[in-house]
C-alpha cells in the first residue's frame, strides 16, 4: 500500500493546505511542506528495490469485475520522476512562499499545487495504462487551476483555456491509443505491455495506436506543432512555471516516451514521426527563444527547445540515445528550474521581466545574477554544467546514427544550428539583464530578495555544478537504474565524464558556441529581420479560428434540433412518442386484450372515476380561471390517493393525500405572483390540433394500460415479501423496500428533493416580484387579519398532529407509514401555522434566524402588512440544518455497517422489551428512516416558507391603501 | 374494473397533455401535475389490481399485493411535488426576468404588460 499512500498524500494533503491556510499564510507554506516531506517518507522503505535491480509492484482490487486494479510500479525511471517531482516540488514550495504577494490567496496556490503534485506522481508511479491515463487527465485539470490562479487576469484565463484544449485533445487521442494497446497487448499492466514490444510492433494496429498515443504526448510535452500552448501558459505566476515546465506537467509527455520506449520503438515509424517532431521543436524553440523580450517568454521557448531535444534522442531509437534523454530530463529539470525561479526573482524585485528595460541589474543583485549565470551556463552546454555533459552525448549519438544513412550532415547540422541558438540566447538572458549599459525606467529600484527565496536556487545551481564536475560521483546510479529500465535491457556502453579526448562530438560543441556568440554579436539585424518576417505568424489565429469553427459547428447543430421554443419542444417530444408508441404495435399483430380476467365492476368506484375523469375535464375546461382549476386539480388528486385506499396500497395513498395538500399550498402561493386569468386563445386551430394529439396520447396510454392489464404477469415481489420479516425486520413490505432492500434509491431520492429545495431558494434569490393589490374582481385582497377559528383550531392541532406524525413515522416499519409520510405531516402541520397566524408569527416561535444574506433586504415595514407592520425584517426559518442532518443520518446509517464488516447500508434489527409498552422491535432502518423525515420536512418547509416570504419583500407599484 | 382504471389514466394523460401544449406556464404546471397523476397511477397499476390484500404481513392475510411498484410510486410522488415545486419556482423567476408569463418568454399577455 505504501506507492498507494505516497499518491493519495497530496490528494489529501491539498484540502489540510487549505484548512491550514485559515490560520495564517505561513501555515499553509507549512502545511503543503510537510505533505510533500509525508509523500516521500511512504517511498523511502522501497527506495533500495530499483538499485536492487528488482521492480515493485503492488495491486489492489479496484473493479475486479472489469479487469480494472489500482497497481503501482517502482523502477528506475519511476523513482527518478517521483525524486523531480517531490524534490522540486518542495523547493517550489519554500520558493512560491516568498513570491506570492499579500493579495495572492496561498491556500489556493498551494491547494493546486498539491492536487497537481498527486496527479503527477501518480501518472509515474502508475502500472495499470488506464489508470495512468486518469491521473495524466488530472495533471491537465491541475495544471489549468494553477494556469489560471491569477483568475482576475485575461490572459491568464485564455492561457489556461489553451493549455486545457489543446493538453486535453490530447488525453483524448491517448486514451484511444491506449484502449487499441490493451486490445493489442490484452492487459493494460505495464508490465506485460513493456515485455510485449514485438508483438505490438507486428499488429496491424501498430500504426493508429503509435499516432494516438504519440498524439497525447506530443499535446503535453509543447512538441510541435502543438508548442503555441506553452508560450501562453506562463501568464501563471511563476513559482508554478517553475514547476509545470521544468520537471512536471510537460515532462510528462517525455516520460511516457521513456515509459512506452521499449514497447513502441525501433521501428521506421517511430523513428520518423518522433524524431522529427523532436527535430522541428529543437530548431523552432531554440530560434524563437533569442527573439522574445520577456525573460519567461524565452525561457518558455528555451523549454520547447529542449523537450524537443529530448523527443528526438527517443526518437533515434539506439539505447545510448535513449541514456541520454534520462540524463538530458534530469539536467533540465535542475537549470531550468533554478532559471524560472531566478527569472521571477527578477521579475518580483525589479517590477517588469521586459529584457529591454531590464539592463545593467549586476549592480544591484549581483548575488542572484552569479546563479543565474551557472544556470544558463548549463543550459547553454558550457562544460562544467550538467547541460554540457547530455548535450555532448546528444552531438555523439547524432553523429553515430548519421554516420550510415545518406545525407548524413543532415541531422547533425541541424542540431549544431540549434545548440548555436540555445547558446545565443543563454548569452542574451545574462548579457542582457545583467550588464549591456543601465536599467530603463524600472518601477521599483531592484535590490537582492530575502534569503530564503535565494535558497531554492542556490540548491539547484550547485547541484547543476556538482553533476556537471563529477557526474560518475553524483548521478551515475540514478541514471543508471532510469535508464536501465527505460530500456528494460542491459545497459549499454557509456561513460560520464566531461573529456572524451577531440572527437566529433566536441567540435560540433565547439562549433555551436562560436556559431551562437556569433548569432549574439549579429542579433541587431536578425532582430530587424525576424520582427519584418516570423513575428507576425502566430499559432493562436488559427488556433482561435478552428474554435470559432468549432462554436458555430456547435451552435449550428443545436439549432436543428433546438427551436427555443419549448411549446414546440412539447409538440414534437409528444409527436415522437406517439409515433413511437403506435408505430411498432401496428406492425405486429399483437391483441390488445389479455387472458387475464379482470375484477368485477362496482358502483362506488364508477362514480369515483366519473368524479376523476369530470374534475379532470373542468380543469382543462377552467384552466384559464386559474383558482377554479386549482380547487378541480384538487379533487383530481383526492380520487387518485381513494384508488390508493381502494386497491390496497394505504403507503401510497397516505403520501399522495399529503403531497396534494402541499401542492395546493404551493400552487397557491404561487398564483399569487401569476395571472389569475388569462385571455382566451385566439388561435382555433392550434386548440383543435392540440385537443387531437391529446385524445391520441390519452387513447394511446388508456390502450397500454389496458394491455397490460388484461395479461398475467410474474413478479419479484415474491423475495420481497418472504424476505421482509426475516431479512428486513418489519411487516410493511413497501417501507422495507424503501429503507432497506433498495434504500440507496432512496437516499438517492432525498438527495434530489434536497437538491430541488436548495435549487428554489437559489432562484427565488434576489427575485422581485410584485402582487397585484387587488383580485380580478376589484376587491383589495385583505392582508392583516388571520381567521380566528382558523387560527385557533391549528394552535390546538399543532401538537396533535407532530404526534400523530412520529406515531406514523415509529410505525412505519410495520404498518403503513415512515418517513416521508411523517415528513410530510409534520411539514404539512407547520405549514398550517404559516398559513393561519402568519409568517412573522410562526416564524417568531421557530426561532428563525435572522435572514440569510442572500434574501432580498426586507426594507421598510409597510402599513399594509398588518402584524407585520412593526416587525422590521421579516426572518424566515431556516431549514438548511434539517436537511443536513437528515442527509448525514441516512448517509451515516450507510456507512455504520461498514463498521460490521457489511456493504453499504445492510440493516440490522433486534427485538427489545420495554415494561408496560410490550415487545418491540428496533431496526437500523428506522434511523435511516428518521434521516428521510428530516430531508422531506427540511425540504418542503424550505420550499414554502421561501415562497411565502415573497409575500413579504417589500413591493413597489402597490396600490394606494 | 381495468377498463375504468385504463380510461381514467387514459382521461388524465389526455388532460396532461393538452394543458402541457399551452403557452402560458400555470396551466403548464397544471399539465404536468395532471400527467405525474397519470404516470404513477399506470406504475402503481403494473402491479396488477387487487383489493384488501394490502401488502403489510401479518397471519391473518389472505394474500398480498405486488409491494415492489408502490414503493417505486412511493418516492415518484414525493419527487413529483419536488419537480412541481421547482417548475413553478422557475416560471415565477421567468416572469420577473421577462416580465409575463408565457412559456417561450414572448409577450403575449401584452394586455397585462410587465409587471414593472
Amino acid at each position: 500500500m505504501t506507492l498507494f499512500f505516497a499518491v493519495l498524500t497530496p490528494f489529501v494533503g491539498a484540502a489540510l493546505v487549505a484548512l491550514a491556510s485559515r490560520r495564517g499564510r505561513s501555515h499553509s507554506a507549512w502545511a503543503a511542506g510537510a505533505v510533500t516531506l509525508a509523500s516521500m517518507l511512504w517511498l523511502v522503505p522501497s527506495l533500495h528495490l530499483p538499485f536492487d535491480g528488482t521492480t515493485l509492484i503492488q495491486t489492489h482490487e479496484w473493479m475486479p469485475a472489469l479487469g480494472l486494479n489500482l497497481a503501482f510500479r517502482l523502477d528506475g525511471l519511476a523513482l527518478l520522476f517521483s525524486g523531480l517531482i517531490l524534490g522540486i516540488g518542495l523547493l517550489i514550495v519554500l520558493y512560491a512562499r516568498y513570491y506570492l504577494s499579500a493579495r495572492d490567496s496561498m491556500g489556493r496556490f498551494y491547494s493546486y499545487m498539491m492536487l497537481f503534485m498527486g496527479s503527477m506522481l501518480g501518472i509515474v508511479l502508475s502500472e495499470n495504462l488506464i489508470q495512468l491515463l486518469i491521473f495524466w487527465e488530472l495533471t491537465s485539470l491541475s495544471s489549468f487551476l494553477l494556469i489560471s490562479y491569477w483568475q482576475h487576469r485575461e490572459e491568464a484565463r485564455q492561457g489556461a483555456r489553451m493549455a486545457l484544449a489543446v493538453t486535453g485533445m490530447g488525453g483524448f487521442a491517448m486514451l484511444g491509443g491506449f484502449l487499441l494497446l490493451g486490445h493489442i497487448v490484452g492487459s493494460y499492466e505495464l508490465s506485460v505491455v513493456l515485455a510485449s514490444g514485438d508483438l505490438i510492433r507486428a499488429h496491424p494496429l501498430y500504426l493508429p495506436t503509435l499516432l494516438l498515443i504519440l498524439l497525447g504526448i506530443f499535446t503535453k510535452s509543447a512538441q510541435f506543432p502543438f508548442h503555441f500552448w506553452l508560450p501562453h501558459a506562463m501568464a501563471a505566476p511563476t513559482p508554478v512555471s517553475a514547476y509545470l515546465h521544468s520537471a512536471t506537467m510537460v515532462k510528462a509527455g517525455v516520460f511516457l516516451l521513456a515509459r512506452l520506449y521499449p514497447a513502441l520503438s525501433g521501428t521506421p515509424e517511430w523513428f520518423w514521426l518522433v524524431s522529427s517532431a523532436g527535430m522541428a521543436t529543437l530548431l523552432l524553440g531554440a530560434y524563437t527563444a533569442l527573439f522574445k523580450h520577456d525573460l519567461k517568454g524565452l525561457l518558455a521557448y528555451s523549454t520547447i527547445s529542449h523537450l524537443g531535444l529530448i523527443t528526438l534522442l527517443f526518437g533515434l531509437s539506439t539505447p545510448l540515445a535513449a541514456v541520454a534523454g534520462v540524463f538530458h530530463i534530469i539536467n533540465h529539470a535542475t537549470f531550468k528550474a533554478s532559471l524560472f525561479m531566478a527569472a521571477g526573482i527578477i521579475d518580483h524585485e525589479a517590477g517588469t521581466r521586459d529584457m529591454r528595460r531590464l539592463n545593467g541589474l549586476w549592480k544591484y543583485m549581483p548575488y542572484t545574477a552569479t546563479l543565474a549565470m551557472v544556470a544558463a551556463a548549463a543550459m547553454a552546454g558550457v562544460p562544467l554544467a550538467n547541460g554540457f555533459l547530455s548535450k555532448e552525448m546528444f552531438f555523439a549519438e547524432l553523429v553515430h546514427v548519421s554516420g550510415g544513412h545518406i545525407g548524413g550532415w543532415l541531422l547533425p547540422t541541424l542540431a549544431t544550428l540549434a545548440g548555436a541558438f540555445a547558446v545565443a540566447y543563454s548569452i542574451r538572458f545574462i548579457h542582457d539583464v545583467f550588464f549591456n549599459g543601465e536599467p530603463v525606467d524600472l518601477p521599483h529600484t531592484p535590490h537582492e530578495p530575502p534569503r530564503w527565496m535565494k535558497v531554492p536556487v542556490e540548491i539547484l545551481v550547485v547541484l547543476c555544478l556538482v553533476v556537471g564536475i563529477a557526474p560518475a560521483l553524483t548521478v551515475a546510479p540514478l541514471l543508471a537504474v532510469a535508464a536501465q529500465d527505460t530500456l528494460q535491457t542491459p545497459l549499454p556502453e557509456y561513460s560520464l565524464a566531461i573529456w572524451h579526448g577531440f572527437n566529433t562530438a566536441l567540435m560540433l560543441s565547439g562549433l555551436a558556441t562560436l556559431g551562437g556568440v556569433t548569432i549574439y554579436l549579429l542579433r541587431r539585424p536578425l532582430f530587424g529581420w525576424n520582427a519584418r518576417h516570423i513575428e507576425r505568424i502566430d499559432a493562436r489565429i488559427p488556433y482561435n479560428a478552428l474554435l470559432d469553427g468549432i462554436a458555430a459547428l456547435s451552435r449550428f447543430v443545436t439549432g436543428l434540433i433546438d427551436t427555443g421554443s419549448l411549446q414546440r419542444q412539447v409538440l414534437f417530444f409528444l409527436l415522437a412518442a406517439l409515433v413511437l408508441g403506435v408505430v411498432p404495435w401496428l406492425a405486429g399483430d399483437t391483441l390488445l386484450t389479455g387472458s387475464r380476467t379482470g375484477l368485477p365492476l362496482d358502483a362506488v368506484s364508477l362514480i369515483a372515476a366519473g368524479a376523476l375523469i369530470i374534475a379532470t375535464f373542468a380543469t382543462v375546461w377552467w384552466h384559464r380561471q386559474r383558482f377554479v382549476a386549482l380547487v378541480t386539480i384538487g379533487v383530481v388528486g383526492l380520487v387518485v390517493s381513494l384508488a390508493f385506499v381502494k386497491f390496497s396500497a394505504p403507503d401510497l395513498a397516505l403520501t399522495q393525500l399529503s403531497v396534494e395538500i402541499v401542492t395546493i399550498v404551493l400552487l397557491l402561493l404561487a398564483l399569487h405572483f401569476l395571472p389569475q386569468h388569462a385571455a382566451p386563445e385566439r388561435n382555433r386551430a392550434r386548440i383543435g390540433r392540440d385537443a387531437v394529439i391529446a385524445l391520441l396520447a390519452g387513447t394511446g396510454a388508456a390502450a397500454l394500460a389496458w394491455a397490460v392489464l388484461t395479461r398475467p404477469y410474474d413478479t419479484i415481489a415474491g423475495y420481497f415479501l418472504e424476505n421482509s420479516v426475516p431479512g428486513g425486520g418489519g411487516s410493511n413490505v413497501v417501507n422495507v423496500i424503501l429503507v432497506d432492500f433498495r434504500g440507496y434509491d432512496t437516499l438517492g431520492e432525498i438527495t434530489v428533493l434536497a437538491l430541488a429545495g436548495l435549487g428554489i431558494v437559489a432562484l427565488l434569490q434576489g427575485l422581485h416580484l410584485s402582487a397585484p393589490s387587488r383580485d380580478d374582481g376589484g376587491r383589495a385582497w385583505n392582508p392583516d387579519t388571520h381567521p380566528v377559528i382558523m387560527a385557533t383550531l391549528t394552535r390546538i392541532l399543532l401538537p396533535l398532529a407532530l404526534l400523530v406524525s412520529v406515531f406514523i413515522l415509529l410505525r412505519g416499519h410495520n404498518q403503513p407509514g415512515g418517513g416521508f409520510i411523517a415528513g410530510l405531516i409534520t411539514a404539512v402541520a407547520l405549514i398550517m401555522q404559516y398559513l393561519a397566524n402568519g409568517a412573522v408569527w410562526t416564524n417568531q416561535r421557530m426561532r428563525a434566524s435572522p435572514p440569510p444574506p442572500f434574501i432580498p433586504e426586507r426594507g421598510q415595514p409597510s402599513p399594509q402588512m398588518g402584524e407585520g407592520a412593526n416587525a422590521g425584517p421579516t426572518p424566515i426559518y431556516d431549514s438548511h440544518p434539517l436537511i443536513a442532518w437528515g442527509l448525514g443520518i441516512a448517509a451515516l446509517t450507510g456507512v455504520a455497517s461498514w463498521l460490521f464488516g457489511y456493504p453499504y447500508l445492510t440493516s440490522t434489527f433486534s427485538h427489545m422489551h420495554w415494561p408496560i409498552v410490550g415487545e418491540f422491535e428496533l431496526a437500523s432502518a428506522m434511523v435511516f428512516d428518521l434521516g428521510v423525515f428530516l430531508v422531506v420536512v427540511g425540504a418542503t418547509l424550505m420550499i414554502l416558507t421561501h415562497l411565502g416570504g415573497l409575500h413579504h419583500a417589500p413591493q413597489t407599484g402597490r396600490g394606494k391603501h | 374494473m381495468e377498463a375504468l382504471i385504463a380510461i381514467v389514466i387514459g382521461v388524465l394523460t389526455a388532460g396532461g397533455v393538452f394543458l402541457a401544449l399551452r403557452g402560458q406556464t400555470f396551466p403548464v404546471v397544471l399539465g404536468l401535475t395532471l400527467m405525474s397523476y397519470a404516470v404513477n397511477l399506470f406504475l402503481f397499476v403494473m402491479g396488477r389490481l387487487a383489493i384488501g390484500v394490502p401488502p403489510v404481513i401479518s397471519d391473518a392475510a389472505a394474500g398480498y399485493t405486488d409491494p415492489l411498484p408502490q414503493a417505486l410510486v412511493l418516492t415518484a410522488i414525493v419527487i413529483s411535488f419536488g419537480m412541481t415545486a421547482f417548475v413553478i419556482v422557475l416560471s415565477l423567476k421567468a416572469r420577473a426576468e421577462l416580465g409575463n408569463d408565457h412559456v417561450d418568454g414572448r409577450h403575449e399577455d401584452s394586455h397585462e404588460g410587465r409587471s414593472r
